[in-house]
């Protein structure tokens, strides 16, 4: 093995892995649960916070970005960036269509 | 000079020419597969966000169709595909400290879980064909007179979940060809790349189901019923 040390590759234990598996399920039976309950319009920013939670613990522990390189790091990251602008963009002109009038109508 | 051809005479699957060191490869190799990633968080995102338009546009007739899934089996194969990430991951693991045994058994458990997702998803869609929730022209959904925008909810819910299953397809496909290569011994602790990057794969299709589920069966449920 001795000769293989020169890659610091970072493995998790079983454990580690284990805990998360089973707050991903804990997570999972929250989410069906809340979605019983009249919550009225924050039973989707409940159901969306819970979602990223899941979504950050795959990605952080399962997908090993916690581990991988800064330029890594900052490619996941601009997935974030690109999806929100596509979002925001999207919805911004979708929601505010008909607030101003239409020229020569 | 005489070193250079030594150095390319010696060049592995884990140390290809155009790298100076195995980890510069691995991490060219995750950047890459981050890369293709995001392209696929860009082209799911799309249809994300027509389902939230939509569902803002028509909210009353989605609320009910979305009601109308099962939400108990729908959070049942969130934990199916969740315990797939878990035992992908131990699968990658496996691959990292060499142990090739545990590497197939846990290749093996994902790709049950893979066909156990896939099955319970196409008991539902069966359902949908006969409770004449599919869009066409025997479309009907009980309790509203927008037969059209209720049709809208589930031409998206059968895009997005039809092309979510597709991806599981892919990696179910990707976990037999990984199964056999390590049958045959191909993945040590050096190179293992098609491990990893298959795993990052799977856990990225994880992530999708992780918004899908909530969205499509949960978020409107209280509106309803």
């Amino acid at each position: 093995m001795a000769d293989h040390t020169e890659h610091t590759e970072h493995i998790d234990s079983i454990q580690t892995y284990g805990a998360v598996w089973i707050l991903l399920l804990i997570l999972t039976a929250v989410t069906t649960a809340v979605a019983f309950i009249d919550l009225g319009a924050f039973s989707v920013v409940v159901a969306l916070c819970i979602a990223v939670i899941k979504m950050l613990l795959v990605a952080l522990f399962f997908m090993h970005v916690r581990y991988s390189t800064r330029l890594t790091k900052l490619v996941v990251s601009g997935a974030v960036l690109w999806l929100a602008i596509l979002i925001t963009f999207t919805l911004a002109d979708v929601w505010t269509r008909g607030l101003i009038g239409t020229p020569g109508r | 000079m005489a070193d250079q051809a030594q150095a390319h005479a010696v060049e592995t699957l884990a140390l290809r020419e155009q790298f100076d060191t195995a980890a510069q490869q691995r991490d060219a190799v995750t950047l890459g597969m981050w890369v293709f990633l995001i392209t696929e968080v860009m082209f799911f995102g799309g249809m994300f966000l027509a389902y939230t338009i939509y569902r803002d546009i028509y909210f009353q007739v989605f609320a009910l169709a979305s009601s109308s899934l099962n939400a108990v089996i729908g959070a049942v194969n969130t934990a199916v595909l969740l315990c797939s990430s878990f035992t992908m991951v131990l699968a990658v693991r496996a691959a990292q400290i060499g142990h090739r045994r545990a590497l197939v058994i846990f290749l093996i458990l994902t790709l049950i879980l893979g066909f156990a997702f896939l099955g319970v998803k196409a008991f539902e869609w069966n359902q949908k064909f006969q409770e004449h929730h599919v869009p066409g022209p025997t479309f009907h959904l009980d309790g509203t007179a927008e037969q059209g925008h209720a049709q809208l909810f589930f031409s998206l819910y059968f895009a997005m979940t039809g092309l979510h299953a597709l991806h599981m397809v892919v990696g179910c496909g990707l976990l037999t060809w990984l199964l056999f290569q390590s049958l045959k011994g191909k993945f040590t602790p050096e190179y293992m790349t098609p491990v990893d990057i298959s795993g990052l794969y799977w856990h990225f299709v994880d992530i999708v189901w992780i918004f899908l589920f909530p969205l499509l069966y949960l978020i409107d449920r209280h509106l309803g019923r």
